[in-house]
């Protein structure tokens, strides 16, 4: 095994992202992930790669743009209100089909908001935030560990698919440190026929381009795009379970709420209650037929949100509302106890959602 | 050994940070489980500062910690604000050059040691932190001392080699001390 | 039968969009004879802004990319950040660049970023029915300004030029027209030269093209000609603004 290292969850974002083959970074500082710039204005020159730092969260997503256009692995990363600016070019990315790698290392909003951890992009991040029909995978860490793995796998399916992918983490995960070990990176590489490379004179031109004005060529362009994202949903949902084979209840959470979700059913067990946990690690795809499966044999879920509550809205939608879903949720910066989460348990126990 | 919490609590500037720093690279070495959280923003500039770290031999969830084994304060406004929160049977390490009041809780055990004035006594005014590590390292029955060595030459860049010597000394001062 | 006239390689067959009477088409040609002489069509990647230019994409043969609305400088950075041996230019209008996109233009020339920008000023924007433009005149009238732009209420126009030429960072920041014949042959050799300080590796090119809009101003497009002579160029007026290199050589 790879020798374990001590790191900080966003500083393993940066290093994996660089073993992945990202030799091109584009960001603004904004707190609490200003780890992942350092480390790769530190790193990048050494390697032969490029760290810039933008004039604005908007220029640096259209960097990214550009990058990711020219073929290359490229990466931003910023907090909650940072992506809102960055919203514009997500959905220009999206609608030009270029692969990108997107990092949120969320804090608490709406609007400027706080820069304790949340999870209040959860709807931003899985149903849209800009504008048109388009998705992106949303990769939801736990660990410093699963930092740095999905940060790899990000890449990884970004480029497969043609879509942004995003690591949705959260000042917790962010800032704490773990041990983690970096085994040599699965490196997948796909061909980039249309990657703006000057054609040579050997080609016709490439173009890079999300304006379609003849509606029916555009429809057909989403349609396409959305054969993808199918593909996608059949093929890329990954979950946790966690003593779900007994399971009379079940907890669903992700990020830093599984982990203090996990205390949390640990001292139900030890009370006798039978509880178990479902951890999304994709939230787009959901998880959805885990979910489903589970709903056949609980008698209901609590959701446990660092948020007013969204990712409740896909638990029923998952489970098509056949069970009662709860929630145990602190949002703005706060996030909850185990024993809050355990008092949820314990009422959802006696059929109290 | 079991899960142990250790809650580090002072200003912004007294090395809270490194000294949970200095603890998580222990539990690195030994082949624990360990999680470290530090407090962030603002607050760090001269403010209070704290620090969760857990050392575990089976992994950890949640990092944070609410209800400490072990609570280290390097200030009144820290060990008023957790000294309730630490399990019972639990330890407290209170730096008592900087903290005239006592824990009336009577179902902890409670460690004062003068770690600020021993620091400047022993021209390492910066290194009060690691007297106080060196001195829970000694006395927590999960927790040992030996292997510090190590740590330390880990966790002092090779820049700073003058640091190095200086944290063994007060890892030291730490271990000696008697109640 | 010996061809004294042809299409520039750089140019594909698609037929413009634009109005009659619009100096895009001047401008593209241009930028495109510039490409074939220099021999760089293969190595040209060019970035469509949003306006009236929007559609560059279908007109230049060279790799092409359409940036967001304001963002083809981060874009070409991104671009030529990676792709350093190419050759990578922008093409933008002046709500483009000189409003939305500002902090994209003074940030990439403060960086130097090695790139060549084409700015096409025609005080107007265009695309979308004639709205007042950063760079409408005081007085100007359009759909958003109807009784002439008026400074107390919305400010003053912008002076691309001579805003940029103040900053240490761009190495060429001129400003041509395309009004006459004189003009056009003096815009070319600008063009040519911002492509060729990229080439050289000197950094950020830009050209303002002082152009027209008759279909927006209401005018025929000779009236609209005579009006950049008699109303434009005194405010905006030609000139080399700032040339790093030849300011060292002496020569300015």
């Amino acid at each position: 095994m790879a020798e374990r290292v001590l790191m900080k969850g966003n500083e393993a974002i940066a290093e994996a992202a660089i073993r992945a083959g990202c030799r091109h970074y584009f960001g603004y500082p904004i707190t609490p992930q200003t780890e992942i710039a350092a480390y790769m204005a530190k790193k990048m020159p050494k390697i032969g790669g490029v760290f810039l730092q933008a004039e604005s969260e908007v220029a640096s997503i259209n960097m990214v743009y550009g990058a990711a256009a020219a073929g290359m692995r490229v990466m931003t990363s910023s907090s909650s209100p940072g992506i809102s600016l960055k919203a514009e070019g997500l959905s220009y990315i999206a609608g030009s089909d270029v692969p990108a790698l997107v990092v949120n290392v969320q804090r608490g909003g709406p609007g400027l908001g706080g820069i304790q951890p949340s999870q209040s992009d959860y709807f931003q991040a899985t149903k849209g935030g800009g504008h048109g029909d388009y998705r992106m995978i949303v990769l939801a860490p736990a660990s410093v560990q699963e930092m740095a793995s999905l940060t790899i796998k990000g890449f990884n399916l970004a480029d497969k698919y043609l879509m942004t992918a995003m690591i949705l983490a959260d000042g917790t995960i962010g800032q704490m440190m773990e041990p983690i070990s970096f085994e040599d990176a699965e490196i997948e590489t796909y061909e980039k026929p249309w990657a703006l490379t000057g054609t040579n004179c050997e080609r016709k031109h490439n173009v890079v381009n999300s304006l379609y004005l003849k509606p029916d060529e555009l429809e057909a362009k989403n349609f396409e795009r959305y054969e993808r994202y199918k593909i996608v949903e059949q093929n890329e949902a990954m979950w946790e379970e966690y003593m779900m084979e007994d399971a009379e209840l079940c907890v669903v959470a992700f990020g830093i709420a599984s982990r203090v979700a996990k205390n949390a059913v640990a001292a139900a067990r030890a009370e006798g209650i039978k509880v178990g946990l479902i951890r999304p690690i994709t939230l787009w795809p959901f998880p959805k037929d885990a979910l489903a499966f589970a709903a056949e044999k609980v008698k209901g879920f609590v959701s446990v949100e660092l948020s007013m509550g969204q990712m409740i809205e896909d638990i029923r939608l998952a489970t098509q509302c056949n069970k009662p879903v709860g929630l145990c949720n602190r949002c703005g910066g706060m996030i909850p106890s185990p024993d809050e989460v355990l008092e949820s348990i314990r009422k959802a126990q006696k059929g109290e959602f | 050994m079991k899960t142990t919490q250790i809650l580090i609590a002072g200003f912004g500037g007294q090395g809270i940070l490194f000294a949970g720093k200095f603890l998580a690279y222990k539990g690195l070495v030994e082949d624990l489980q360990v999680s470290w959280l530090p407090s962030y923003g603002p607050e760090m500039r001269g403010g209070t500062a704290n620090c969760n770290v857990i050392l575990s031999d089976t992994p950890v969830g949640s990092p944070i910690i609410t209800q400490p084994d072990v609570l280290i304060a390097m200030n009144l406004p820290s060990l008023q604000k957790y000294v309730d929160t630490v399990v019972p049977g639990g330890q407290i390490y209170v730096d008592s050059a900087l903290i005239d009041a006592k824990v009336e809780r009577t179902d902890v055990e409670v460690f004062y040691i003068p770690a600020t004035q021993m620091a400047k006594d022993n021209n390492i005014a910066s290194l009060a932190n690691m007297i106080i590590v060196g001195h829970l390292l000694e006395n927590n029955p999960h927790l040992s001392f030996a292997g510090t060595d190590e740590v330390v030459e880990k966790l002092v860049p090779a820049k700073k080699a003058a640091l190095l010597e200086l944290n063994k000394k007060a890892l030291a001062l730490g271990k000696n001390y008697k109640n | 039968m010996a061809v004294v006239f042809e299409k520039p390689k750089a140019l594909t067959d698609a037929v413009f969009h634009y109005c009659p009477g619009c100096p895009h088409g001047i401008i593209h040609r241009l930028v495109a004879e510039v490409i074939d002489e220099l021999g760089i069509e293969g190595k040209a990647i060019g970035v469509a802004p949003v306006g009236c230019a929007v559609m560059a994409y279908d007109y230049f043969a060279c790799d092409m990319i359409e940036a967001a609305h304001g963002r083809a400088p981060a874009v070409a950075t991104g671009i030529k950040r990676c792709r350093p041996e190419n050759v990578v230019f922008t093409y933008q209008g002046d709500g483009d660049l000189a409003s939305i996109g500002m902090a994209e233009t003074v940030h990439s020339a403060a960086r130097n970023e090695n790139i060549t920008v084409i700015f096409v000023n025609n005080a107007i924007y265009g695309m979308t029915g004639g709205q007042m433009a950063p760079t409408s005149l005081p007085g100007q009238v359009t759909q958003t300004s109807p009784y002439g732009r008026d400074v107390n209420h919305c400010g003053w126009p912008i002076k691309v030029c001579e805003m940029l030429s103040t900053l240490e960072g761009p190495e060429y920041i001129t400003r041509v027209a395309v009004n006459n014949v004189k003009n056009v042959k003096n815009a070319k050799k600008a063009i040519k030269k911002a492509f060729q300080n990229q080439i050289e590796g000197k950094g950020f090119s830009l050209v303002e093209v002082v152009s027209a809009c008759p279909t927006n101003w209401g005018m025929t497009p000779q009236q609209a000609l005579e009006w950049v002579e008699s109303d434009m160029l005194p405010y905006y007026p030609i000139g080399v603004y700032k040339d790093r290199t030849a300011a060292k050589e002496g020569t300015v």
